[in-house]
């Protein structure tokens, strides 16, 4: 070794030996996996947040209005830049616009934008595209049984993790032989274990006991047998919480007949779809519950159902509900927490009134009154501006 | 046997009865004595079908059984334990290999009498059973990467959907409900969905909808009367057919049919083994009773039928005689009597 590079050596070493770090030799590790902490997108220009607003199709623009409605009235400091996604269009640059856009803001709240299912396959799922693009691998629902609204079962509290990227929704398909297709289901370690750690670190900070993960390795078993692996796996290093699983059909029959034994779900892309869909029923419907779908730099919050309600679309009947919900997750991401109490408290309380009910609810009641009760309740609280 | 009565000209029909484990031969001896005690004309056949190795190497169902099944068409089936580790494949695929049983009919009826949060539920699940998500193709392309293909093909699909199609104007059904995902999966639920309109045109009779499957299990669990039938492809089937059991009440009071090409058809009780209560005489032989009685709908003995049916419904709903697993304290046998006494009496 010469003389210079024991010398760089020494220079780079001292600082370890030096007074000020008694701990002597530390080495720095170089992990790969995500950040543990999250910070918010900092507030830009006056303290106020911008977030990308995409109305999508059916009932989508009304609610996106009562939200930005909601939001002036209680002066949240969130600024909305609207993107339009026109699902008629073949072309794919309005959806990288939103994409490009949702980039620049690090959050959004979004309506559900129409497929046409009989386009051929080169149209792909403009929701899809967002989420694969940006990588929003966890789609989290939380099912609540409401006071007010009248159900089959009661007390269900349910969270659901549903991986969002991959599974059976990686639109690989091809026809080698005419009137035979093959569809691609893909599994991988990677994302398996992201989203089991996601899950459990949720369970570990909301405090719940209990996480379950839903699968068919039984008929699937490299694929649904290796998510299976990765979620024990990442179970071992939450000792205090209760890790077991349970095979999809028997969670969906189950769900329908006891849903008060489930806390914590996790499962692939599909069985989410399915599971978090009967959740949402069980606790009153697609009006109710809203959807949350985080990604690593971004997050993108939208009702947890992702309904267009095309057949209820500018009727004034639709259920505010999911979607002033949402925005409450995404002020809860955005660190205004005083806000977004608030809000979440004057929607409740109108929840429980069933003469306000919308038609999903089995009530008449339209969904301009619910948003005014909502902004009556607020102004009854005392000052509109509320510091976070 | 076969004979003829000459002056009502019923002939006796043989049906392959195959217990199954556990507690599946005390509930195929509690349903053989309801039919003895309806008089309907049915002569069974017990046949065993754990897996034996045949010529070259493969896996089959004893011969016996299979020659058995082939005569009489119609088979009767109790709970088949799966082996884990045998080295064989659950005998239930094999089942379905050997007599290409390819669709799964379940009916999903309330039953008066065994209460359950959803009431009115009347509604048919019918699964593509032969291909899709279960076609059991995997590989691992790289370490950590396992890719699984869905099978889905032009014959296949409009066999399920023509089944049912006919299953519905047979049963007097209104419409037919499929369910897909073709929003996502564009090709391959796509070809599904469309041979399902093409056979829809043969039958402008019956209704016939798309629904995708998300919005199915969220309008079934607020509203499952809205349904009537509904035809998909096999992992959607699966969930959905298990949901809507969950929804009357389970695997022990839900009947099964799975038909096969070339006429045959095996119907099943769907729950397990229940290894615990086995021998014991609590089993509750529901399922397989009215598993029973969707078979003699499909032979066209719709009297036999009917009065089993209502017999068994009425003893549930009078709450006196009701197993364990009903909320009684009754057994098998006890069961079983009051049953039989009843179907004797509306005779």
């Amino acid at each position: 070794m010469t003389t210079r590079s024991v010398r760089a050596l020494s220079g780079a070493l001292k600082p370890l030996f030096s007074p000020r770090s008694p701990q002597g030799y530390v080495v720095a590790v170089c992990h790969q996996t995500h950040k543990s902490t999250y910070t918010a997108p900092p507030a830009r220009y006056g303290g106020r947040h911008t977030v990308t607003l995409i109305p999508g199709d059916g009932i989508g623009p009304e609610l996106a209005k009562h939200v930005c409605e909601l939001f002036r009235f209680c002066c949240v400091p969130v600024d909305f830049e609207v993107v339009n996604v026109d699902s008629t269009e073949t072309s794919e640059d309005d959806i990288n616009n939103a994409i490009m856009a949702i980039r620049r803001n690090g959050v959004a709240l979004k309506g559900n934008i129409e497929t046409n299912h009989n386009l051929p396959p080169s149209y792909k799922s403009r929701n899809s595209l967002l989420r694969t693009t940006l990588d929003l691998y966890a789609s989290v629902m939380h099912c609540q049984s409401l006071p007010g609204v009248r159900t089959q079962h009661r007390n269900i509290d349910i969270i659901t993790i549903r991986e969002n990227t991959e599974g059976e929704y990686s639109s690989l398909e091809h026809e080698n032989v005419p009137g035979v297709v093959e569809s691609l289901k893909i599994i991988t370690r990677t994302k398996s274990l992201r989203i089991a750690d996601y899950a459990f670190r949720t369970a570990r900070e909301k405090g719940r006991r209990r996480v379950t993960a839903v699968h068919k390795a039984n008929i699937m078993k490299l694929g649904d047998g290796l998510f299976l692996e990765c979620c024990k796996e990442v179970a071992s290093g939450y000792p205090e919480i209760t890790f077991d699983s349970m095979i999809v059909d028997n969670t969906t029959m189950q769900l329908v007949s006891r849903p008060q034994q489930f806390d914590v779900m996790v499962m692939p892309n599909l069985y989410g779809n399915v599971v978090s869909n009967v959740c949402a029923g069980l606790v009153g419907g697609p009006g109710l519950v809203p959807g949350a779908n985080y990604g690593e730099n971004y997050a993108v919050f939208e009702t947890g159902t992702r309904n267009t309600g095309k057949s209820i679309a500018n009727r004034n009947t639709a259920n505010p509900t999911a979607m002033l919900l949402a925005s409450c997750l995404l002020l809860d991401h955005l660190k205004l927490h005083g806000y977004a109490s608030m809000i979440r408290k004057a929607i409740l309380s109108t929840i429980t009134d069933s003469r306000l009910h919308t038609a999903d609810l089995g009530g008449k009641g339209s969904t301009s009154e619910m948003v005014q009760s909502i902004m009556d309740a607020i102004q009854s609280t005392g000052p509109r501006t509320q510091r976070h | 046997m076969f004979y003829m009565k000459a002056e009502t000209l019923i002939s006796v029909k043989t049906v392959t009865m195959i217990p199954g484990d556990g507690i599946g031969p005390e509930i195929s001896a509690a349903v053989m004595k309801i039919f003895e005690a309806a008089k309907a004309p049915i002569t069974w056949e017990e046949r065993n079908v754990t897996a034996i190795k045949g010529p070259g190497g493969r896996w089959m169902i004893p011969p016996d059984a299979k020659e058995s099944m082939d005569r009489s068409k119609i088979g009767l089936k109790g709970p088949l334990k799966t082996p884990i580790a045998a080295g064989h494949p659950s005998m239930n695929l094999l089942l379905r290999k050997t007599f290409d049983l390819y669709a799964n009919v379940r009916p999903c009826v309330s039953i008066e009498g065994y209460k359950t949060p959803y009431t009115d539920v009347n509604l048919v699940t019918i699964r593509e059973n032969t291909e899709g998500e279960y076609s059991g193709i995997e590989h691992m392309i790289v370490d950590g990467v396992v890719q699984s293909i869905k099978l889905i093909t032009e014959n296949a699909s409009r066999r399920i959907a023509e089944y049912a199609f006919e299953y519905a104007r047979n049963n007097k059904r209104t419409s037919v409900t499929a369910v897909h995902k073709a929003n996502i999966m564009r090709m391959s639920d796509g070809l599904f969905l469309r041979k399902c309109r093409e056979v829809a045109e043969n039958y402008k009779d019956i209704k016939f909808t798309e629904m995708y499957l998300d919005t199915v299990c969220l309008n079934m669990v607020q509203d499952p009367t809205q349904f009537d039938v509904l035809v998909m492809p096999n992992l959607y089937g699966d969930i959905l057919s298990d949901l809507c059991a969950g929804l009357i009440g389970g695997l022990g009071v839900t009947p099964s049919g799975n038909i096969g090409a070339n006429g045959v058809a095996i119907f099943e009780s769907v729950h397990g083994t229940a290894p615990d209560i086995a021998g014991m005489d609590l089993a509750n032989p529901t399922a397989l009773l009215l598993s029973a009685v969707m078979m003699l709908h499909h032979m066209g003995l719709h009297d036999h039928a009917d009065k089993i049916q209502t017999a068994c419904f009425d003893t549930i709903r009078d709450k006196k005689v009701l197993t364990k697993d009903l909320g009684g304290s009754a057994k098998c046998s006890e069961f079983t009597a009051e049953i039989c006494r009843r179907v004797q009496d509306l005779d």
